[in-house]
């Protein structure tokens, strides 16, 4: 049986903490043709929480998709324009009620954004450590960031949706 | 700089050719515009014969595009659209998509036609397909109508707005080249 621990809120833990890159997870969640959540995963980056800021960096060209020419695509100046803009960023401050507060960074183009946090733990591991996990998400607008790809439908409307759900699914090991 | 010059027309005569020609005679002494007029002997796009090697044009246009710090385009106008011809050799180039030569290269769009609107539509559609196979397709257009009028009998540009225009494309095509703009 596994353990589950349930000690789900809002208050932001205080002190030094390094998301443990294994047992993490970034990604996205857009709507396709109108029916379907196509979803991706940033395999590669890393986040932080130290006195309250939370800091992230993810590499856009760890995007994961299951198609080579998709990723191309998503590469491209048309999408994340990789060669150019090779980081997505994030660093805001707990503004208190589970909310994070601060900028936003993709293709160079920087936004204020809030996350919603889900604080769960603290848990301590099988090594020893201190760990709590902690959840974000936000919903952006990607066209404010540049992402303005689209193909009209012969039913009228567009392929892609413009929102487009973010999320982060960290495991805080606290710093030695 | 390197700009390698693609001109969407076979005629001998072309005022796209010409225009492309005119925009060479533009740039600084530092830059070189090369023409590359090997379309005409581009083969059908055939999945069967997209292997190594290439055909002869299509691999020329490949290490053409490869070689050239951007890429500038001149097209006619064909029923709305790009020739056909045109599209073919884009549609060799393209492949395979993830890699091809002209993802990430600058490009710019410029057409002119015998009508007055001066291949506006086939340079929209142009830019659509290059920004499909990765191109940086920078914003800027010369449409060039009631072409006849624009060049002399040896196909010299004589427009004077049309020579300012063109200047402008080449800067902006070229600032785009600029170290400063690449993110570190």
């Amino acid at each position: 049986m596994s353990t589950v621990i349930d000690t789900q809120q809002t208050q932001i833990p205080a002190g030094t903490w390094q998301a443990d890159p294994v047992h993490s997870g970034v990604g996205f969640a857009v709507k396709y043709l109108g029916v379907a959540t196509f979803t991706g995963e940033v395999k590669g980056f890393e986040a932080s929480l130290v006195d309250s800021r939370l800091t992230g960096t993810a590499w856009v060209s760890s995007i994961q998709v299951k198609d080579e020419n998709l990723y191309g695509h998503l590469q491209g100046p048309e999408f994340f324009d990789a060669e150019r803009h090779p980081e997505l960023t994030f660093s805001g401050t707990d503004a208190g009620g589970g909310r994070f507060e601060g900028e936003l960074t993709i293709k160079g183009i920087t936004k204020p954004v809030t996350l919603e946090a889900t604080v769960t733990g603290p848990v301590t591991d099988p090594y020893g450590n201190d760990r709590y996990g902690l959840a974000v998400t936000a919903v952006i607008d990607r066209t404010e960031f540049g992402l303005n790809w689209n193909n009209p439908l012969p039913g009228g409307g567009f392929a892609l949706a413009n929102d487009v759900t973010l999320t982060a699914e960290l495991s805080l090991v606290k710093a030695a | 700089m390197r700009i390698l010059a693609v001109s969407g027309s076979l005629r001998r005569g072309s005022h796209n050719t010409s225009l492309l020609r005119a925009a060479g005679e533009l740039l600084p002494p530092t830059d070189e515009l090369v023409l590359w007029d090997e379309l005409r002997a581009v083969p059908p796009y055939d999945q069967d014969a997209d292997g190594e090697p290439a055909p002869p044009a299509v691999a020329s246009l490949r290490e053409a595009v490869a070689g050239a710090d951007a890429v500038l385009f001149a097209t006619p106008e064909y029923n709305a659209s790009i020739p056909g011809t045109l599209k073919n050799a884009l549609d060799w180039a393209s492949r395979p998509h993830a890699t091809n030569p002209f993802r990430n290269k600058p490009v710019a769009v410029i057409g002119s036609s015998a009508g007055m609107f001066g291949a506006v539509w086939a340079q929209a559609e142009l830019r659509k397909v290059l920004a499909t196979m990765g191109a940086r397709v920078v914003e800027a257009e010369v449409a060039v109508g009631h072409a006849a009028d624009k060049f002399d009998e040896d196909g010299v540009l004589v427009d004077r707005e049309i020579r300012a225009q063109l200047a402008e494309t080449l800067a902006t095509l070229l600032a785009e080249l600029q170290p400063g703009l690449v993110a570190a």
